[in-house]
C-alpha cells in the first residue's frame, strides 16, 4: 500500500565554508540528515525524536521545501517533491503546511492576524472575494479557539499560545492533507502546552490529516503519534509504533534516550536505573565511522566502526539500525 | 448530549462582539514618539521651515532676481534688514531681496535633501531588500556593483559632470541620487539577511508566496523603521553636501539659490560688517540640520524595537 | 536555625506603563544540605524571587521584605557586603551559561581570579584547584582543557564549567535557574546528576528553579509552587506530587504527558498565563480554576500551614479534585 507521503533515503547535506578560505576552496560537507527513510499513511501521526542536531528540523524544512535535499526521493501523492522544478513545487505546497517552535517569530509584526491567517488563501486562490475570506478566516479563528473578533489585532497584542493557535489556523486555511510540527509545544508554558496538544490531535481526527511532529520531548512526541522515528545525526537509529517505542525499545540510542527522560512521580523517578548516556552529539562534519552512535555506546564493539549498519526489520513495523538490538523494557507501562 | 446552552449563547454572543482594533507597532511608535519633547518640538521647527520655504514667498515684497538700483552703492546702510524698506532680511551684496533669496534657498535646499532621501529609500531599500533575500550569487554580483560604486570618488565626479554639462538643478539631483542609495542599500541588505531566518519569511516561502510578494510584504514593511531613521539623518547630510557643492561655486545656477550659495555669498561680505548676509541662511541652515537629526534621533528611539 | 529565610518578599518594577507586581508576598526557608525546587510558569515570579535574594534584580526593580542568610538581611546590606557574601556563601547558576562566562578569558583564567580574589591564593595553587572543581563536575581532561576558551566547550560542557565556577568557594547554596532548559534529555540527565553528586559530597543547598515537573519529582526534598507571583502550595516532593492539595498543582500535574502513561486526552487548565500587570484581586490563579467558590475572585486566600505543608486555597483539602 502506497501511503500519503513515502520518503525515500533522503539526503540533506549542506557545504559549510571554513571561515577565511577562498572562494574557490571546495567547502566542507555536512551531512544534516542521511539516508532517511519513511512512511506516511493518511491520517497517521509520525513523530520524530531527538536531540538537538540530530537533523529532525532540517528533515522538516526539506519535505516542507525551504531548504534543498541533495539525495533520495519525497514521494507525495505519487509526485517526487524532491526533484520538482520550483513552479511545479509551489503548486503542491498547498498540501503540505508547517508550524513552528517560536510562535511570535513565525508571525509577521507587521500584519494583523487576519491578514497573516488569510495569505495562503490569497496565495493558491487569488480569486477569492474578500468576503469569503473573512469568513473562512473567521470560523477557522473560532475552531482554533480564537475569538474571531480579534481578526484586526496584531501578533504582539496576543500570548504565546494564542500565537501558535494563530500559526495553526494559518496552516489550516487551505485544508491541507499533511502538516508537519516542528517543536510546536516547546516555547510553551506547561498549562497552555496541554491545550494546544489537545487541540492539535482534535484537529488531525476532525480534518483527517497526516501529522509529522517533531519535537525533543520524548513524553510529547509518544502521547500525540502513532509512530515514532528516532534520529541520530542525522540518521534513523528505530523506528516503532509509539507504545511499543517506549516500553520496549531495541536500540541502545532509543533505550538511553527513555532512560533520560524524567517522570513526574518522584517514587517512579527515584527507583529507576539511570545509565545515563556519556559524552555529547559528535560533530556532524566529522561523524563517526560505521555506526554514528557508537561513540557514546554503552554496547560498542569493534565490529560497530566498520560498516554502517542497515534499518532492520523486526516484525510488526518496527525496525532498528544496530546488529546487537535486544529488547528492553525500560519502563514499566502503567496505564 | 445537547450542547451546554449557555455555552453556545456564549459563542452568540462572541460572535455578535463588535472587531477589536488592533495596536500595530507603527501606532505604538507614533506614541513613543510624540512623547519625546526634543523631537516633536523639531518636528514642528521642520514645519515651520518648510511653511518658510513654501509660502514664503507671497510675503515677500521683491521677486528674488529683482535688484534694487535705488539701494546701489548705499547698501550698508540700505540695505540692512529693515520692515520700512520691505527688505526683511536686508539685501545680498548686488541689492537683492534676501528675504525671497532666503524662501527659495531653503526651498531648495530641503528638496535636495528630501529628493536625495527618497531615491535613498526607494531604491536602497529595494536593490538591498532583493540582495539580500535572493543571497548567494545575486547578492554578490549586486553588492560588489554598489562597492565599485563607492570606491569612485563621487566629489569628483559629480564636480566634473558639473562642469562638463553645466550646472543644473537636474545634474545635482543626478549627482546626489546616484550616490545617496549607495550606503541605504547596504544597511537594507543586512536587515534583510536577519529578517531573512525570521521564522514567518520561511512559512511565506513554504506556503508558495512570490518572491517578490515575499519582500514587498515581509521584507520592506519590517525594514521600513530602521530606513525611516537612516533617511530622516540622510536629509541633513544631503543638504550639507549641497551647500558644500554650492560653496564651492558648482551648485544651483543662478539666479536660483541654494542656502549653501547664500552662505557662500554671506561669508565673503562679512569681514565689510554686512552681518545679516550670512546670518539669516545660516540660521536656517542650522535650525533645519538639527530639527532633522532630533526627529532622526526620536524616530530610532520610537522605532527600535529593542525597546519592548 | 535555617540557611536562607524569606519572608514577605515582595518585588515591584517600575515599567512605562506603570508599576508591575512580580512576586507578592512570598516567604519560605531553606535548611542546611537541603534541596528545594521552585516550580512555576512564566510569569509565576520564580527566578525574580531568586534574583532578588541574590540582589540580582534589573534596574527598575525594587525589592521589600526580609531575605535572611545566616541571619543577616541580605536586603538591607550595601553591595559590597552583598558582593563578599554572593561570592562565598552563594552561588547561582543560569539558563544561559555564556551570560556569566567572559568570552574573551581562558577559563583557568576566570576560577583562577574568583580564588586569588577571595581566598588570595596563588595563581598556581588556585589553576589546581579550578582543575579539581571541574573534575568534580566530570569535565573529563579538565587539566588540558582549563586553558581552552569558553566557546570551545559545547552547551552542556559551559553548564558544568559554570557550576564548577559557582562552588569555587564551596557556597553553602546554590541556587539554580532553569539549569537544563536549553539541553537536551541525555544531557538534562548528566547535568542533574553532577547537581546531585554536589548536594552529597558538599552538603550544599540548592534552590532549584524549573517548569520541569519531571526533574523536581527526581532531585528535590521540598516543592514550593509559585503562581501569579505567589505561593500556591509547599510540602514535601513525595506529598505534592501524591496528592497535590491546590487545583493549579492538580491541574498542572494532570497537564504533562507522561511516558509511563497512556492518556486518551491531557486534562488542560483553561486560559493564559498571568497578566502580571493586572493581577485579579482574589486567587491569582482564579480566572482559570476549575472549582472556584464565591469568594475565589474577591478574596485572597491565605497561606495555611498544616504539619509540614502549606497552602493557599479556599478549597477545603479533600474538595480539591
Amino acid at each position: 500500500m502506497s501511503g500519503l507521503l513515502s520518503v525515500r533515503n533522503l539526503s540533506v547535506t549542506f557545504d559549510v565554508r571554513l571561515p577565511g578560505s577562498w572562494p574557490w576552496t571546495p567547502s566542507r560537507k555536512l551531512h544534516a540528515v542521511s539516508e532517511v527513510s519513511f512512511d506516511l499513511q493518511p491520517g497517521e501521526c509520525l513523530g520524530i525524536v531527538g536531540e538537538s542536531g540530530s537533523g529532525k528540523s532540517t528533515l522538516a524544512r526539506a519535505i516542507v521545501g525551504t531548504i534543498p535535499s541533495s539525495g533520495g526521493n519525497i514521494m507525495f501523492e505519487g509526485a517526487d517533491l524532491a526533484n520538482m522544478d520550483p513552479r511545479q513545487r509551489r503548486v503542491h505546497r498547498r498540501d503540505v503546511q508547517m508550524i513552528f517552535q517560536d510562535p511570535l517569530a513565525a508571525l509577521n509584526p507587521r500584519m494583523t492576524v487576519g491578514e497573516i491567517i488569510a495569505e495562503p488563501l490569497i496565495t493558491h486562490e487569488p480569486g477569492t472575494p474578500r468576503k469569503e475570506v473573512k469568513t473562512r478566516v473567521g470560523e477557522l479563528m473560532e475552531r482554533v479557539g480564537l475569538l474571531p473578533n480579534l481578526i484586526n489585532r496584531y501578533p504582539h497584542e496576543f500570548s504565546g499560545g494564542q500565537c501558535q493557535r494563530i500559526g495553526i489556523a494559518r496552516a489550516l486555511i487551505l485544508k491541507p492533507k499533511l502538516l508537519i510540527c516542528d517543536e510546536p509545544v516547546s516555547a510553551l508554558d506547561v498549562s497552555v502546552q496541554a491545550q494546544v496538544i489537545n487541540l492539535l490531535m482534535e484537529l488531525q481526527r476532525d480534518m483527517g490529516l497526516s501529522m509529522i511532529f517533531i519535537a525533543h520531548d520524548l513524553s510529547v512526541v509518544k502521547h500525540i503519534s502513532d509512530r515514532v522515528l528516532v534520529l541520530y545525526l542525522g540518521r534513523v537509529m528505530e523506528t516503532a509504533e509509539s507504545r511499543k517505542l517506549t516500553t520496549v525499545p531495541e536500540h541502545p540510542y532509543s533505550q538511553a534516550l527513555i532512560a533520560s527522560v524524567p517522570i513526574p512521580d518522584p517514587v517512579l523517578e527515584r527507583a529507576r536505573p539511570r545509565p545515563i548516556l556519556e559524552g555529547e552529539l559528535p560533530s556532524p562534519l566529522a561523524p563517526p565511522s560505521g555506526c554514528v552512535f557508537r561513540t557514546r555506546c554503552p554496547k560498542v564493539q569493534p565490529s560497530c566502526a566498520d560498516a554502517r549498519p542497515v534499518l532492520e526489520d523486526v516484525g510488526g513495523q518496527h525496525f532498528v539500525a544496530c546488529p546487537y538490538h535486544e529488547a528492553t523494557q525500560i519502563l514499566a507501562a502503567n496505564g | 448530549m445537547l450542547p451546554n446552552k449557555a455555552a453556545v449563547e456564549g459563542v452568540g454572543d462572541a460572535m455578535q462582539l463588535a472587531e477589536v482594533k488592533g495596536r500595530s507597532l507603527w501606532a505604538d511608535a507614533r506614541t513613543r514618539f510624540f512623547r519625546n519633547k526634543a523631537a516633536v518640538a523639531s518636528l514642528v521647527m521642520l514645519a515651520l521651515v518648510a511653511g518658510f520655504a513654501l509660502f514664503g514667498g507671497t510675503i515677500a515684497q521683491y521677486e528674488n532676481d529683482f535688484v534694487d538700483f535705488s539701494l546701489i552703492g548705499s547698501n550698508a546702510y540700505l540695505g540692512v534688514p529693515s520692515v520700512d524698506t520691505g527688505h526683511y532680511f536686508g539685501t545680498d551684496s548686488n541689492g537683492r531681496d534676501l528675504f525671497a533669496r532666503t524662501v527659495q534657498g531653503t526651498g531648495i535646499s530641503l528638496m535636495v535633501g528630501v529628493v536625495g532621501a527618497l531615491v535613498a529609500v526607494i531604491v536602497g531599500t529595494l536593490y538591498g531588500a532583493a540582495a539580500g533575500y535572493y543571497g548567494g550569487r545575486i547578492d554578490g554580483i549586486m553588492m560588489r556593483t554598489v562597492d565599485v560604486l563607492m570606491s569612485i570618488p563621487f566629489m569628483f565626479v559629480l564636480i566634473l559632470m558639473l562642469v562638463i554639462f553645466g550646472r543644473s538643478i537636474f545634474m545635482l539631483f543626478l549627482g546626489i541620487g546616484l550616490i545617496s542609495w549607495l550606503d541605504m542599500a547596504r544597511i537594507a541588505r543586512g536587515q534583510t539577511l536577519t529578517i531573512k531566518n525570521k521564522e514567518f519569511v520561511e512559512v511565506a516561502v513554504a506556503t508558495g508566496v512570490h518572491p517578490i510578494k515575499i519582500i514587498l510584504r515581509h521584507i520592506v514593511p519590517n525594514l521600513l523603521g530602521i530606513v525611516i531613521v537612516y533617511a530622516t539623518l540622510l536629509v541633513p547630510n544631503m543638504i550639507i553636501f549641497e551647500s558644500f557643492i554650492s560653496f564651492l561655486g558648482l551648485g544651483v545656477q543662478e539666479p536660483a539659490t541654494s542656502l549653501g550659495a547664500l552662505i557662500n555669498e554671506g561669508s565673503r561680505t562679512m569681514q565689510f560688517g554686512y552681518h545679516w548676509q550670512i546670518a539669516f541662511p545660516l540660521f536656517f541652515f542650522v535650525v533645519t540640520i538639527f530639527a532633522f537629526f532630533f526627529v532622526g534621533d526620536g524616530l530610532r528611539d520610537a522605532l527600535d524595537p529593542k525597546d519592548r | 536555625m535555617s540557611l536562607l529565610d524569606i519572608e514577605d518578599l515582595r518585588v515591584t518594577f517600575a515599567t512605562a506603563d506603570g508599576d508591575v507586581n512580580a512576586v507578592n508576598g512570598v516567604s519560605f526557608s531553606i535548611d542546611k544540605g537541603e534541596t528545594l525546587a521552585i516550580v512555576g510558569e512564566s510569569g509565576s515570579g520564580k527566578s525574580q524571587t531568586a534574583f532578588a535574594a541574590m540582589g540580582l534584580l534589573a534596574k527598575n526593580g525594587r525589592a521589600a521584605g526580609v531575605a535572611r542568610f545566616d541571619g543577616q538581611d541580605l536586603l538591607s546590606l550595601s553591595q559590597g557586603q552583598l558582593n563578599k557574601i554572593r561570592s562565598k556563601d552563594m552561588a547561582m547558576i543560569f539558563q544561559d551559561p555564556m551570560t556569566s562566562l567572559n568570552p574573551y578569558l581562558r577559563v583557568s583564567e576566570q576560577m583562577a581570579e574568583v580564588l586569588m580574589l577571595h581566598q588570595g591564593i596563588s595563581k598556581s595553587a588556585a589553576v589546581t584547584e579550578a582543575v579539581r572543581m571541574l573534575d568534580a563536575v566530570r569535565i573529563p581532561d579538565a587539566r588540558a582543557r582549563v586553558t581552552m576558551y569558553p566557546h570551545e566547550f559545547s552547551g552542556g560542557m559551559r553548564q558544568r564549567i559554570m557550576i564548577a565556577m559557582s562552588l569555587l568557594c564551596q557556597p553553602r547554596l546554590l541556587i539554580a535557574d532553569e539549569p537544563t532548559t536549553a539541553l537536551d534529555v541525555t544531557v538534562q540527565a548528566q547535568i542533574m546528576q553532577v547537581l546531585s553528586d554536589i548536594r552529597n559530597d558538599f552538603g550544599t543547598a540548592i534552590i532549584l528553579i524549573t517548569h520541569d515537573l519531571g526533574i523536581v519529582a527526581g532531585f528535590c526534598d521540598r516543592t514550593l509552587v509559585m503562581y501569579g507571583g505567589q505561593i500556591m502550595e509547599e510540602g514535601p516532593t513525595h506529598d505534592i506530587f501524591a496528592s497535590p492539595e491546590h487545583p493549579y498543582t492538580s491541574g498542572l500535574l494532570k497537564a504533562v504527558p507522561r511516558l509511563d502513561r497512556e492518556d486518551a486526552t491531557l486534562a488542560t487548565i483553561a486560559g493564559e498565563p498571568p497578566d502580571m500587570s493586572s493581577l485579579p484581586p482574589g486567587c491569582p490563579f482564579s480566572p482559570r480554576c476549575g472549582q472556584l467558590l464565591d469568594n475565589c475572585e474577591a478574596e485572597r486566600p491565605a497561606l495555611q500551614a498544616a504539619g509540614d505543608r502549606r497552602r493557599a486555597c479556599h478549597l477545603s483539602v479533600q474538595e480539591v479534585a
